[in-house]
C-alpha cells in the first residue's frame, strides 16, 4: 500500500466536537472522470465552453423537478444544529464539511440566482456568483459527503444534505467534471453487468469454487445456480460478495439458507449487481437504467420473487425507489414484499423455525453490530419502523452468544458512517476515509474495552470494504470486520440434499 | 394625518407582500413534485402516523431537541413565547375582544421577556459558538436583532413609555374598515410598527419561510410505504413510454 503522509485521529475518552479549522480538507479531491466515462452515462466528456449557463440551467431544471431541493434551500435557518453531526467534520474539521456549510456552497449560488434577496443583497445574505472557484470548491466537497442522512435525522426541518450532494454531483456531470470512481463503474454495469466488471464466465466459476469450498467445509452439497430460469428466488447482491472479504463469506452464509430452508433460487449474471452508483451521482435516469436490469432479470428467469443482499445503499434504492423506477411488480409473488432484504428472509425462516442455528459455532466471537446509513435512516425492514434495526441484531442474536451494541447515540437513526460511502469509496480519497471512520472507530474501541468485542458486523458492501481497509489506521485486524451472514454461515445447522 | 395614511398604507402593502408572497412560495412548494420516498427512516407507515410526527415536529421541536439542548432550550422558548406575544396582539385586531384573548393578556407580557431572553440566547450562540459564527451571514444577525428590537420597543411601551392603545386601536380598526383613524405618534410605537412592517416584508422572501416549509419536507411528511403503494412523479413517467412498459 501506498504510503500515505496525514494524522490519523487519535481516540480520546470522548468523542470532542472540534474546533474549526478552515481548510483543512481543501487539498481533497477525487480524480476526475476521463471524457469516456462521462460520454458512456450521457455526459458531457469535459468542461463545456458555457458551463456558467449550463450549470444554472441545471439547477433550475432540479429546482422544477426535486422539492426536497426546493424546500431544502430556501429554509435553512442556520441553527446550528447539524453542525456537530456529521463525521467528516468531527474527523477533519474543516468547516465545509459541516452540513450546514457543504449546503451552503450551492444555496449560496441559488440565492444569487434563484431569489429576489440574493439578487439585489448579495453581501447581506451570503449570495455569491458562480464562477471557476465555486465549482472547484462543489467539487472538492461534495465528494466529502458520503450522503449518509444523519444530518437529516438533527435538522429540525429533515433538511438532508444527502438531497443537495446528489444535486450538485448532477450539475457538475452535467457541465462535464463527474468524478471517475463513481461514473467508470456505472460504465461497466452497462457494459458488463456489475460495479466489479465481472463478466459470466468469470462469475460461474467463482460461484463453482464457493460451492467446492462449501462443501470442503461442511460436507454437503450447497448449490450457488447462476441463471437459472424458473427459480422461485432472484437474489441481487452486490457484487463485491462474489470475491471480496469478508463478503463473499456472506455469500455462502445466504446459499447455505436458501439450501437450508430447500427453497429454489438463483443468481442473474445480467443484474448482477445490486449496487446502483446512479444514485451517488443523483442521476434519476441512470439510476433508473440500473434498476430496469433488475426487472429484466426477474422477467427473463420467470421467478417469483426478488431478495437483496446485503448492501446499504442498495437497500435504499431496492426498498424505497425500485418499485418506482422499475415498477409495478405485479408479475411477482404477492405474498411477499418486492423487494425482500436477505435479512427479512432468514428472519422469518428463524420465526418460523424453518431453519436450525447452532451459537455455540460463533463462540469464539463477541460481536457488535455495525448499522449502515441508507439501511438505518432510508429504509425498513419487516412491518414495523425500525425493523431496519431490531431485525438484523435478532438474526445475530440467534446466530451466537455474545452480542454488545455500541453507544446508543452511534447506532440506529444516529449511526455513523463507515466514512466510505456515497461514492468515496476509492483510493485517492483515502486521507478522508480514515478520519471520516474516526466516530465509529471510537465507538467501537469503547465496547472493544467494555465488553471485549472482537468483530463487528456489518451488511453493507461498502461499510465491509471500508473497515478492512481503515481497521489497521485505528489498531484493528482485518479479520474483524464480518458479514452478518457470515455468522450465520457459521451457525447454520445443515443436512444433505432434503 | 399624513403619518397614519403612511403607516396604514405601508401595513396594508405589508400584509399584501406577506400573504400573497408566502402563498405564492406555498404554492411552488405544492407544484414542484418529490420523485423519490425520501423519508428520515424510521418513519410513520400511515398518513395519520405522518401527521402525529410534524406536529411533534412543530410543536416541541422533537429534532431539534434531539440535536443540541441549548438551541433547543432557547428556540423552542422563543417560539412559543412569541406564538402568546402574538395571540396577544389580537385584542387590537377583534372587537369584542374574544375570551380567551382577554384571558392571556397577562402571560402574554412574561412572554415578551421570555421571548427575548430566547432570542438572546440564540444570538449568544452565533456570537460565541465558533461553529456557528461561521456559517452565520449578516441577514442571520439582523434578523434576530430586527425581532428582538420589536420585542424590545413592545416591552418598553407597556413598561416605561405608554402609547395611547385606544386610539392605536382604532387606528388599527380603521384599517380593517377603511375608515382611517389617527394613529398616535409615540416614536416607540411607530419603531416598533416599522419593524413589524419590515419583518411580514421580508417574510417570503427569506429563512423565515421555513415556517411553511417544514410541512413540504420530504423527509418529515412522507409515508414510509413504496413497497406497497408505487409512487412516480409526472416528469418521471416519460421514461415509462420510452422503453414500451
Amino acid at each position: 500500500m501506498a504510503k500515505v503522509e496525514f494524522d490519523v485521529p487519535e481516540i480520546k475518552e470522548f468523542v470532542e466536537v472540534p474546533k474549526i479549522k478552515d481548510g483543512a480538507m481543501a487539498h481533497s479531491s477525487p480524480f476526475v472522470a476521463k471524457p469516456d466515462h462521462q460520454k458512456a452515462l450521457g455526459f458531457p466528456g469535459e468542461l463545456v465552453e458555457n458551463w456558467e449557463d449550463v450549470a444554472i440551467g441545471k439547477m433550475g431544471d432540479l429546482l422544477g423537478k426535486y422539492r426536497s431541493f426546493r424546500v431544502f434551500l430556501d429554509i435553512c435557518v442556520k441553527c446550528g444544529a447539524c453542525t456537530d453531526k456529521c463525521h467528516y467534520y468531527l474527523g477533519t474539521s474543516d468547516p465545509k464539511n459541516m452540513p450546514v456549510a457543504r449546503q451552503d456552497l450551492l444555496r449560496r449560488v441559488y440565492r444569487r440566482y434563484f431569489t429576489l434577496a440574493g439578487k439585489w443583497f448579495p453581501k447581506l445574505v451570503g449570495a455569491v456568483d458562480l464562477n471557476k472557484e465555486v465549482l472547484d470548491e462543489w467539487y472538492t466537497y461534495y465528494h466529502q459527503c458520503s450522503q449518509c442522512r444523519r444530518c437529516s435525522v438533527f435538522c429540525p426541518y429533515g433538511i438532508d444534505t444527502a438531497e443537495i450532494s446528489m444535486a450538485a454531483r448532477e450539475i457538475l456531470d452535467s457541465v462535464g467534471v463527474g468524478q471517475k470512481y463513481c461514473n467508470e463503474i456505472i460504465g461497466k454495469v452497462y457494459k458488463i453487468g456489475n460495479n466489479l466488471g465481472l463478466p459470466e464466465p468469470a462469475l460461474l466459476d467463482t460461484l463453482e469454487g464457493l460451492e467446492e469450498d462449501i462443501e470442503d467445509e461442511t460436507g454437503v452439497t450447497v448449490k450457488l445456480p447462476l441463471d437459472q430460469e424458473g427459480a422461485d428466488i432472484l437474489l441481487v447482491t452486490p457484487s463485491a460478495d462474489f470475491f471480496a472479504e469478508p463478503h463473499v463469506d456472506g455469500l455462502m452464509g445466504y446459499a447455505k439458507v436458501f439450501h437450508a430452508a430447500g427453497a429454489s433460487w438463483t443468481l442473474s449474471s445480467y443484474a448482477s449487481e445490486a449496487g446502483n452508483f446512479g444514485m451517488f451521482i443523483g442521476s434519476y435516469q441512470n439510476m433508473r437504467e440500473i434498476s430496469q436490469r433488475i426487472r429484466k432479470a426477474a422477467l427473463d428467469l420467470g421467478v417469483k420473487r426478488i431478495v437483496f443482499g446485503e448492501c446499504g445503499h442498495a437497500w435504499r434504492i431496492a426498498y424505497s425507489f425500485l418499485n418506482t423506477l422499475a415498477g409495478p411488480f405485479d408479475f411477482l409473488d404477492k405474498n411477499y414484499p418486492v423487494p425482500q432484504h436477505i435479512c427479512e428472509y432468514t428472519y422469518d425462516l428463524i420465526q418460523k423455525g424453518a431453519i436450525k442455528l447452532d451459537k455455540e459455532a460463533n463462540d469464539d466471537m463477541v460481536v457488535t453490530y455495525h448499522d449502515s446509513c441508507n439501511v438505518a435512516r432510508a429504509t425498513r425492514m419487516g412491518d414495523k419502523p425500525g425493523g431496519q434495526f431490531s431485525i438484523p441484531r435478532e438474526v445475530i442474536k440467534a446466530s451466537c452468544n455474545h452480542f454488545y451494541d455500541m453507544k446508543r447515540d452511534t447506532i440506529h437513526e444516529e449511526t455513523f458512517c463507515c466514512g466510505g460511502g456515497g461514492g468515496l469509496l476509492t483510493d485517492d480519497l483515502l486521507e478522508l476515509r480514515v478520519k471520516g471512520a474516526y466516530p465509529r472507530m471510537d465507538a467501537l474501541r469503547k465496547v472493544v474495552e467494555e465488553h471485549g468485542v472482537t468483530h463487528m458486523a456489518a451488511i453493507c458492501a461498502i461499510c465491509k470494504s471500508q473497515f478492512s481497509k481503515v481497521y489497521p489506521y485505528y489498531g484493528f485486524t482485518l479479520d474483524q470486520i464480518v458479514s452478518l451472514h457470515q455468522l450465520v454461515s457459521n451457525a447454520i445447522v445443515l443436512k444433505d440434499e432434503q | 394625518m399624513i403619518l397614519s395614511s403612511l403607516f396604514a398604507l405601508l401595513f396594508l402593502f405589508a400584509v399584501a407582500v406577506l400573504v400573497l408572497g408566502t402563498a405564492y412560495k406555498i404554492k411552488q412548494y405544492i407544484n414542484v413534485p418529490a420523485p423519490l420516498k425520501i423519508p428520515t427512516t424510521p418513519a410513520p407507515t400511515t398518513k395519520s402516523g405522518v401527521v402525529w410526527r410534524l406536529f411533534r415536529e412543530v410543536v416541541f421541536f422533537e429534532s431539534l431537541f434531539k440535536s443540541t439542548k441549548w438551541t433547543w432550550i432557547f428556540s423552542w422558548i422563543f417560539h412559543m413565547s412569541m406564538f402568546v406575544v402574538l395571540a396577544r396582539h389580537i385584542r387590537y385586531f377583534n372587537e369584542p375582544v374574544w375570551s380567551w384573548v382577554a384571558l392571556i393578556q397577562p402571560f402574554g407580557i412574561y412572554a415578551g421577556f421570555t421571548m427575548i431572553i430566547g432570542m438572546l440566547g440564540l444570538l449568544a450562540r452565533r456570537i460565541f459558538v465558533d461553529r456557528v459564527k461561521y456559517i452565520s451571514s449578516p441577514s442571520d444577525y439582523i434578523m434576530l436583532l430586527l425581532i428582538l428590537s420589536i420585542g424590545a420597543t413592545g416591552l418598553l411601551m407597556k413598561f416605561v413609555e405608554h402609547t395611547d392603545i385606544v386610539t392605536f386601536k382604532a387606528f388599527i380598526q380603521g384599517i380593517i374598515t377603511f375608515n382611517w383613524q389617527p394613529l398616535p405618534t409615540d416614536p416607540l410605537l411607530l419603531v416598533h410598527l416599522m419593524l413589524v412592517i419590515i419583518l411580514m416584508i421580508i417574510f417570503p422572501f427569506s429563512k423565515l419561510l421555513h415556517a411553511p416549509g417544514i410541512f413540504f419536507s420530504p423527509t418529515r411528511n412522507q409515508v414510509d410505504n413504496p413497497r406497497e403503494q408505487r409512487h412516480i412523479a409526472k416528469w418521471a413517467e416519460k421514461f415509462e413510454t420510452s422503453d414500451g412498459q
